[in-house]
């Protein structure tokens, strides 16, 4: 079903894997979502100083459907972990999850019975990126990795870890 | 201070046997009472015309853990007419459970559920007596003293509910 079944058989793969992450990595959508204090790093990296759209980012989607990246910028807390998985869930592949801060990379200084330690147990994680908070350098640092990590990737690679994700 | 303390004398007047201890630290008075005239001493408190403390600025509970009573809930209270304000405590056994003032002051619905989510401090005739920070289906009161930090399954995976 679809482009995927043909694409293992045709010797332009290289060509097309490379167009396809070109336009995928340039135009990486946020989810708007924040967490705790490291969300207004986020919204500064946004804003004009920084400004993420140089990169492609600056369109933060409000619905998941319309997104393709993931920014846990916060502290992941037990109670609020089952609403971020369910948002996760809400995105349509191919997706990316960046984990900002120390608290989303590890659970930071909260090693507490209420606090998730680290978005990893419930996120497939692409990047971390570690501070308390970290700056919107450090952000925008990500995403350059996660473009940089998208631009090797392969569509068969993702049809495998969807297929892999869809046995389960 | 604790002389002039218009509050204090007549809470003594009114509630002799139920008055157990007076503390006075930097201009703030602590009244420990016994539990079981809670209710009647906070309707006194709120009701009577030339105290008036219709403010419970806040509730909460305190473990004093290896002593008895183990539990202590602290009541804040202001008088806005007088500017005020009052500190009340009684004292609850691990075992007992002492009655609500929901029905005096309707902020002490959510400051009552707090004390019983983190400490379980039960509240008797409470209208909703459930856990108001925490999430449903949570066992155990975090903030006792005996209560680990890292909660009892630290070790183990995190699977969220779907």
């Amino acid at each position: 079903m679809g482009i995927e079944e043909y694409v293992g058989k045709t010797p332009l793969m290289p060509a097309l894997d490379w167009v396809v992450n070109w336009g995928r990595k340039y135009s990486i959508w946020p989810v708007t979502f924040g967490l705790a204090c490291c969300a207004l790093e986020m919204m500064a990296a946004a804003a004009a100083t920084w400004d993420i759209s140089r990169f492609g980012s600056e369109v933060f989607r409000p619905s998941p459907r319309q997104a393709d990246l993931m920014i846990v910028a916060g502290t992941l807390t037990k109670k609020m972990a089952p609403m971020v998985k369910r948002i996760y869930d809400q995105m349509p592949e191919p997706k990316w999850v960046i984990a900002y801060g120390a608290c989303a990379c590890s659970g930071g200084v909260f090693k507490t019975y209420s606090v998730v330690q680290g978005v990893d147990q419930i996120l497939p994680v692409d990047i971390y990126v570690p501070g308390c908070p970290p700056r919107p350098e450090g952000l925008l640092a990500a995403l350059v990795e996660l473009q940089k990590k998208i631009g090797k990737e392969s569509l068969l690679d993702r049809k495998d870890v969807r297929s892999t994700l869809e046995l389960k | 201070m604790v002389d002039s303390n218009l509050a204090l004398k007549k809470l003594k007047e009114k509630f002799p046997g139920s008055v157990l201890d007076v503390k006075t630290f930097r201009g703030e008075v602590t009244v420990t009472v016994s539990k079981k005239a809670i209710v009647e001493i906070c309707q006194f408190l709120h009701s009577d015309p030339e105290l008036q403390f219709h403010l419970l600025t806040d509730l909460c509970g305190v473990d004093h853990f290896q002593k008895s009573p183990r539990f202590e809930v602290v009541y804040h209270l202001c008088s806005v007419k007088n500017n005020q304000r009052l500190r009340v405590k009684a004292g609850v056994g691990e075992t007992e459970s002492i009655l609500t003032v929901s029905s005096l002051w309707k902020v002490a619905n959510w400051y009552e559920r707090e004390a019983y989510d983190l400490l379980g401090i039960n509240f008797e005739n409470h209208p909703d007596l459930r856990r108001i920070l925490l999430w449903d289906g949570y066992e155990g009161y975090p903030l006792r003293k005996d209560y680990p930090v890292e909660g009892p399954d630290f070790d183990k995976p995190f699977i969220p509910e779907a």
